[in-house]
């Protein structure tokens, strides 16, 4: 009972990058366990799918053909059976906003501890997480206790597994019962509009830090005086002082501008999902210790009220 | 109908602070309502004003202090709060989802609200997974990371966004009773007017320790256990430039100018 159970994802035909980096961190952790690595892939072509799966590490991979996108009720009741059927010590499923569907429902029914957002995992004797409190300002160790266990890991954080694996693939016959009680019925590409920042080749983008609606214009002088693109993290269009098509991130646009100029961003984990790939980029915030100068090139630790006045005076 | 709005108040950190065993030391915390939690109670008090809810109550688990947090909640036009404290609920230094899903149901027995709204997460521990855990313990439908909402009275149906990556929303039907974990944008929190704050301090707040929920020390024993707390080190090799606003402007146009995006 030392094996690793791993759910893997896909959405519109494709699989999700994180199917592959729970391969790596399922891995390493049957590798700790002493135990196999279990794949489990739900819906669409699951043949297809389960040979692009079949890679380096991986020992079986079990396909559950039922629905073709993901439907919470399918999952929930596949993951539930593939569970009982194995009976794994770790369940590993992706902190995906779907994995988040689904996952704190099984680790309920299935009666397992539950850590969400792992960035980090050891065993030795015993699971422990790894996981980020307080907006990334601290990093937590968290001794799981019981035999079995469910983690959801984040994205981005194991690299994606490669190589050609020669795993047992299987269907695995699960009995799901109707449940109309939820019923996706479509999706909707938002976020389009007048310009495209994912085309932009140098972005200026304000975050949390910009106070009020009223501080925007100073922003909008640095974009005229140097000719950038205006670009933003969430919480300026959830207060909808620019619109949806700004926002960079996650749940917003991915950027590769060759110069990201983050103004009072502090570098959350969605919002770096979105801009990572930037040749060169430049924080401009109060906090010394806020994550965005983890991944910055370029930094100033200051007060951006001082700090983009005189900066445009530079263009000017 | 009725709505209970999961009300979590949530510590931050100040930008230095020092760390303390397992924990942030408390001088450096401020408390305030879960970002999330605030956009779900501006969605339930919405509700109640557009005309399907007839009751908006709010629930925490939280020590008294959060009382604070729980008025500006009520200042916001909920109707009426529980809170769940029990001395046993301070010893782990985390609550884990289990113990949230019990405290929760016992709750949920007691109100039998038609629809629960919770936030995606909460902004210090961001587990994100209360709200889809209680709805399985309740047998009730769920959605997670919603972004907008429309609830349909005569079917019963809740039309919902979910909100994924990419710029990319799942429209779902979703049969009440129901949960919906709540994500930001979905609409505008408003601030609590100087009305709804002297009218919050009449409105009630019921204080349930476990006992009075028909629970016993057992229902919050953790399978989690935090054992260490650190800050995370900095890979960075940022280069900061130094000297006053004027000098790392100078600096910063310099790199830009360099990397030929302006001029
Ligand atoms: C499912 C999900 C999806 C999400 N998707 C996205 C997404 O696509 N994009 C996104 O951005 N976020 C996303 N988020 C939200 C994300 O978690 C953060 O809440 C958000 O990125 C924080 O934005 P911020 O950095 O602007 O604000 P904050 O985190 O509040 O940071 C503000 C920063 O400004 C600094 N600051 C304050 N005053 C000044 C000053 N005068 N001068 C200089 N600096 C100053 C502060 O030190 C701080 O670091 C998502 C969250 C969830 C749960």
């Amino acid at each position: 009972m030392s094996d690793v159970l791993a759910v893997t994802e896909h959405r519109r035909g494709e699989l999700r990058d994180v199917s592959f980096e729970v391969i790596t961190a399922g891995r390493n952790l049957a590798d700790e366990t002493g135990g196999d690595l279990h794949l489990a892939v739900i819906g669409g072509d699951t043949e297809s799918f389960a040979d692009s799966l079949n890679r380096e590490g991986v020992d079986a991979v079990h396909t559950v053909s039922e629905g073709e996108e993901f439907d919470h009720d399918v999952y929930t009741q596949a993951v539930e059976a593939l569970h009982a059927d194995l009976d794994p010590e770790v369940l590993l499923m992706p902190n995906s906003v779907n994995g988040l569907d689904y996952a704190p429902a099984v680790a309920n029914s299935l009666d397992l501890p539950l850590v969400t957002d792992a960035v980090g995992l050891d065993y030795d004797d015993g699971l422990t997480v790894t996981r980020e409190m307080y907006g990334s300002k601290v990093e937590t160790t968290v001794e799981v206790s019981g035999d079995q266990q469910a983690v959801t890991i984040r994205s981005a954080e194991w690299p994606a597994a490669e190589g050609v694996g020669d795993a047992e693939i299987a269907e695995f016959d699960v009995d799901i019962e109707a449940d109309d009680g939820s019923v996706v019925t479509g999706f909707e590409e938002v976020g389009g509009g007048d310009v495209d920042i994912s085309e932009a080749d140098f972005i200026v983008s304000i975050g949390r830090g910009i106070e009020e609606e009223d501080n925007l214009p100073l922003i909008e002088d640095l974009v005229e005086a140097t000719d950038a693109t205006l670009a933003s993290s969430r919480p300026i269009v959830d207060n909808g002082w620019l619109p949806k098509n700004r926002q960079v991130g996650q749940s917003g646009k991915v950027v590769t501008p060759t110069v990201y100029l983050a103004i009072g961003i502090s570098g959350a984990v969605q919002h770096v999902a979105g801009m990572k790939g930037a040749d060169t980029i430049i924080a401009v915030n109060t906090d010394p210790n806020a994550p965005i100068f983890d991944i910055a090139d370029y930094g100033i630790v200051g007060d951006l009220f001082e700090v983009v006045p005189e900066l445009i005076e530079e263009f000017e | 109908m009725k709505v209970l709005v999961t009300v979590k108040e949530v510590a931050e950190v100040a930008d230095d602070f020092e760390i303390a065993g397992t924990e942030v030391d408390e001088r450096y915390l401020e408390y305030d309502l879960n970002e999330w939690d605030d956009y779900a109670v501006e969605e339930a008090v919405q509700l109640k004003e557009n005309g399907p809810a007839e009751e908006v109550v709010t629930v925490t688990v939280g020590p008294e202090r959060s009382e604070e947090t729980i008025r500006m909640a009520l200042a916001k036009g909920a109707d009426r709060a529980v809170r769940v404290w029990d001395d046993a609920l301070e010893e782990p230094d985390i609550l884990d989802v289990e113990t949230k899903t019990t405290l929760l149901e016992a709750v949920v027995e007691e109100e039998d609200p038609d629809l629960v709204l919770t936030g995606v997460q909460s902004g210090d521990d961001n587990f994100g997974a209360t709200g889809v855990s209680l709805a399985d313990e309740l047998g009730f439908q769920w959605g997670a990371v919603v972004n907008a909402l429309d609830y349909d009275e005569a079917e019963n149906v809740a039309h919902v966004h979910r909100e994924l990556e990419g710029g990319v929303e799942e429209l779902t039907d979703i049969d009440l009773p129901a949960v919906l974990t709540i994500q930001t944008g979905i609409n505008e929190p408003r601030y609590a007017s100087l009305r709804g704050i002297r009218q919050a301090q009449s409105k009630e707040i019921a204080p349930k320790s476990l006992d009075d929920l028909g629970l016993d020390a057992g229902a919050v024993e953790s399978d989690l256990d935090l054992t260490a707390m650190y800050e995370p080190e900095s890979e960075s090799d940022a280069e900061i430039f130094e000297g006053d606003a004027s000098e790392t402007a100078g600096k910063l146009a310099e790199v830009l100018r360099e990397k030929g995006v302006a001029e």
